[in-house]
C-alpha cells in the first residue's frame, strides 16, 4: 500500500530524514516509536506533502502512484488522511461545516458521527477554537471519518489527553484502523472486515495507544535512521526497560538493522 | 479619486414611471439587485421600496403594522415630519447633504405601529440606471415602542460600470424597547460615487443592529454610521464586511456614542482588500456608566492594496469599559494545509478560510442573499490569486 524507498528529507539546510526504507501493507498497522526530535512527524509531514520538507532523495508510492512530489490535496483525494497534533484554529469556520467538506460529497450525518466520538456539542464552534488537548483528537477523529481514508497517518494520538478521553480515543482509532462498514444484512462480517481494513501509521512517543489497538509491525526512528525492527508491544518493553540509548549501540552495528536481543532482561 | 465634483452628474431630469411589478424589471437588473440582497420573485417581504435613479418606483406595505412612504409624499402628508426629518443630521454638515436637502428625489419613510412585530423584512432597493445619474434620497425609520422591524436595502448600480453617484441621508429613531435590525448590502461599481450619511437614536432598552456589506468595487465611498444611545440599557451592533479590489477607495467607519447608563456596543468590522484602498474607521464613546463597548477590526491583504485601521475610544467619566482591537494580517499557510489535507485544493481552501475570517454566519442570513454572498466570495480568490 504505501513503499518508501531510501527517503531522505530536509528541513531548510538540516537533514532530518537519512534514507528511509519503509513497506507498509494493504490492512496493517504499523507504530513507529523513537524520542524527541528523531524525526517521526517529520516523516508524516513529508507522507502528507507538507511544504517545507524538502525531499531530497528516494521516492514514495502510494497504491502503485509515485507520490514524492504530489500535492497534498491530490494525496489525500487518493485515501491518505492525517490526525493532526496541534491543528491550526480556523476563525469562522464550524466544526460542523469542515466535517462536511471533509465527506467531499459523499453523505454524512455530522450529528451521528459527532456522536461517536462525544463531540455534538462542538459541532457549531470554531474548529480547534480553544480546544483542549482531547478535544482536538476527537475533533481529529471526527473529520477522518468523514473523510474515510484507507490509510491513516497518526500523529501522537495520546499527547495531551487524559485518561478517560485516551479510552474513547483508542477505541475509535480502533474503530477507524477495523474499517468501519455498514454492512447489508445477511452479509458476513469476517471476510469484508479483512478486506476494509484501514493502513495506518503511528507515531507514537509513550506507547499508550498500544493497549488499545492490534498494532501488526513496529520499528525506532532514532536520528533520522530506521532501526529495530520487532513486535510492537516488544519494542515498547524494551524501550521502557532500556530507554533509547539502546539504539544507538543498534545503529552502530555494522549492518545497522538488527533485530534487538529479547534475550536481555532489565538491570 | 477622493474629490468629488457633484457637477459631473445630473441631478435634474432622470425621472423614471411607476413599476408596478418588479418581476417585469429585465434580467440583468434583476441580476444586478440580487447580489444588493434584493431579490424581486420573493414575496417573503412585508412591503417592498424601489427608487431608480431620481424617482421612487416602488412603494408598497403588504402588512397592516407598518407604514411605508416614499419621503417627499410623508413630508407632504405629516407636515414636513418636525420630529423627525434633519432633526438627527445637519443639512449644512457638508456639500452632500446640502444636495440632498436642497432636492430630495425620494427615499423611503418607513414607520411600525407600538407594539407590533413586523416578522418579514421591509425589502428596500436604491438602483442607479443612468449614466451619470445624480441620486438625492432621504430616509426616515421609525421603530415606534415595542416594536421590531428588519429592513433589508440593497443599492446598486446596473452595470459595473456606470458612472454615477447616490446620495443618501437616512435618520433612525428606535423607541423605548424597539428593535431595528439594518442589512445593507452594496453592489457599485468601478465609477460609482457613494456618500451615505446616517445617524440614529436608540432609547431606553432598544435595540439598533446593523449588518453591512460591501464586496464589490466602488470608485469612491465615504460614510460613519453613528448611532446614539440615549436610552437606559440600549444596545448598539454593527458588523461590516468589507472587500475593496483594485481601484476602490472606501473610507468608512462605524461610531456609537454611549449616552446612557447601562448602554452597550459591539463594532465588528472584517475587511480585505484585494488591490484598494480601506481606511476601517470606529469610534466608541463613553459618556455615563456603567457601559460597556468592544471595537474590532481585522484586516486582510491579499495581492496588494492598502489598509488603514483607525479605531478610537472617547471616555468622559470615570468607570466606562471600552476596548479596541485591529489587525491586519494574511491568510496563514498552516491552515492552508491544514484544509489542504482533508482533500481541499488550494483556491478552495483559501475561499473556505476567507469565508470563515469574514464572518458572513454572524448575520444570521440565508436564502438568496447568503447564496450571493457566497458566489461574491469565491469571486475574491478568484481575483486575488
Amino acid at each position: 500500500m504505501l513503499k518508501i524507498e531510501d527517503l531522505r528529507v530536509s528541513i531548510g539546510d538540516r537533514e532530518v530524514l537519512r534514507g528511509i526504507d519503509l513497506h507498509i501493507k494493504e490492512g496493517e498497522t504499523f507504530i513507529l516509536f523513537g524520542p524527541n526530535g528523531s524525526g517521526k512527524t517529520s516523516l508524516l509531514m513529508t507522507l502528507m506533502g507538507f511544504s517545507g520538507y524538502t525531499v531530497t532523495g528516494g521516492k514514495i508510492t502510494f497504491r502503485g502512484q509515485d507520490i514524492t512530489r504530489m500535492p497534498m490535496y491530490e494525496r489525500a483525494r487518493l485515501g491518505i488522511g492525517m490526525s493532526f497534533q496541534r491543528p491550526p484554529t480556523i476563525h469562522g469556520l464550524k466544526t460542523r461545516h469542515l466535517v462536511q467538506m471533509c465527506a467531499r460529497g459523499r453523505e454524512i450525518n455530522p450529528e451521528t458521527l459527532a456522536a461517536r466520538v462525544n463531540f455534538v456539542d462542538f459541532l457549531e464552534r470554531d474548529i480547534n477554537a480553544g480546544f483542549s488537548g482531547g478535544e482536538i483528537k476527537r475533533s481529529e477523529l471526527l473529520q477522518l471519518m468523514a473523510q474515510k481514508p484507507s490509510f491513516v497517518l497518526f500523529d501522537e494520538p495520546e499527547s495531551g489527553v487524559d485518561l478517560e478521553n485516551m479510552q474513547l480515543i483508542g477505541k475509535v482509532v480502533r474503530r477507524l484502523l477495523d474499517g468501519e462498514v455498514d454492512l447489508p444484512p445477511g452479509a458476513c462480517a469476517k471476510p469484508l472486515k479483512c478486506k476494509l481494513r484501514t493502513s495506518g501509521l503511528i507515531i507514537t512517543h509513550t506507547g499508550y495507544i498500544l493497549d488499545y489497538i492490534n498494532a501488526d509491525r513496529g520499528q525506532v526512528l532514532f536520528e533520522g535512521h530506521l532501526c529495530c525492527e520487532a513486535r510492537p508491544r516488544d519494542i515498547l518493553e524494551h524501550i521502557r526497560s532500556f530507554g533509547y540509548q539502546e539504539c544507538i549501540k543498534c545503529l552502530n552495528e555494522p549492518s545497522g538493522l538488527q533485530p534487538l536481543d529479547l534475550t536481555r532482561t532489565a538491570p | 479619486m477622493n474629490d468629488v465634483n457633484l457637477k459631473d452628474f445630473a441631478f435634474t431630469g432622470i425621472e423614471r414611471g411607476e413599476i408596478a411589478d418588479l418581476r417585469t424589471l429585465d434580467a440583468s437588473d434583476k441580476h444586478r439587485i440580487l447580489h444588493a440582497g434584493v431579490d424581486v420573485d420573493s414575496d417573503a417581504a412585508s412591503a417592498v421600496f424601489m427608487h431608480m435613479d431620481q424617482s421612487t418606483v416602488h412603494c408598497k406595505s403588504h402588512d397592516p403594522g407598518l407604514e411605508l412612504l416614499d419621503f417627499n409624499v410623508a413630508m407632504k402628508r405629516y407636515d414636513n415630519l418636525p420630529e423627525y426629518a434633519w432633526k438627527l443630521i445637519d443639512r449644512d454638515k457638508d456639500e452632500f447633504t446640502k444636495n440632498v436637502a436642497e432636492n430630495t428625489h425620494g427615499g423611503y419613510f418607513i414607520r411600525t405601529k407600538p407594539g407590533v412585530q413586523i416578522e418579514k423584512p421591509v425589502q428596500s432597493c436604491l438602483f442607479l440606471k443612468a449614466d451619470n445619474a445624480g441620486q438625492n434620497v432621504h430616509n426616515i425609520v421609525i421603530v415606534e415602542e415595542g416594536s421590531e422591524l428588519h429592513i433589508m436595502t440593497g443599492c446598486s448600480t446596473a452595470h459595473g460600470s456606470t458612472h454615477a453617484a447616490h446620495l443618501g441621508i437616512t435618520e433612525f429613531y428606535v423607541k423605548k424597547g424597539g428593535k431595528l435590525t439594518f442589512t445593507m448590502v452594496h453592489n457599485w461599481g468601478e465609477n460609482a460615487t457613494v456618500r451615505p450619511r446616517s445617524v440614529g437614536v436608540v432609547e431606553e432598552g432598544g435595540v439598533f443592529q446593523s449588518n453591512y456589506v460591501l464586496m464589490n468595487a466602488v470608485g469612491t465611498l465615504q460614510m460613519y454610521p453613528a448611532i446614539n444611545l440615549n436610552g437606559r440599557g440600549a444596545i448598539a451592533r454593527f458588523n461590516s464586511i468589507i472587500v475593496t479590489p483594485k481601484g476602490s477607495h472606501v473610507d468608512t467607519g462605524s461610531r456609537v456614542i454611549m449616552n446612557a447608563p447601562d448602554t452597550r456596543c459591539e463594532i465588528i468590522a472584517r475587511t480585505i482588500t484585494t488591490g484598494g484602498t480601506n481606511i476601517a474607521r470606529g469610534h466608541i464613546a463613553g459618556h455615563a456608566v456603567p457601559c460597556r463597548g468592544h471595537l474590532e477590526c481585522k484586516g486582510l491583504i491579499l495581492g496588494g492594496g492598502q489598509m488603514l485601521a483607525i479605531p478610537e475610544l472617547d471616555a468622559t467619566v470615570e468607570g466606562v469599559d471600552l476596548s479596541h482591537e485591529a489587525a491586519v494580517g494574511k491568510i496563514a499557510q498552516d491552515e492552508i494545509e491544514y484544509l489542504m489535507a482533508r482533500g481541499m485544493d488550494e483556491a478552495e481552501a483559501t475561499s473556505t478560510i476567507v469565508r470563515g475570517f469574514l464572518n458572513v454566519d454572524i448575520m444570521g442570513l440565508d436564502g438568496p442573499l447568503a447564496k450571493a454572498i457566497q458566489e461574491q466570495v469565491e469571486q475574491i480568490d478568484a481575483n486575488a490569486m
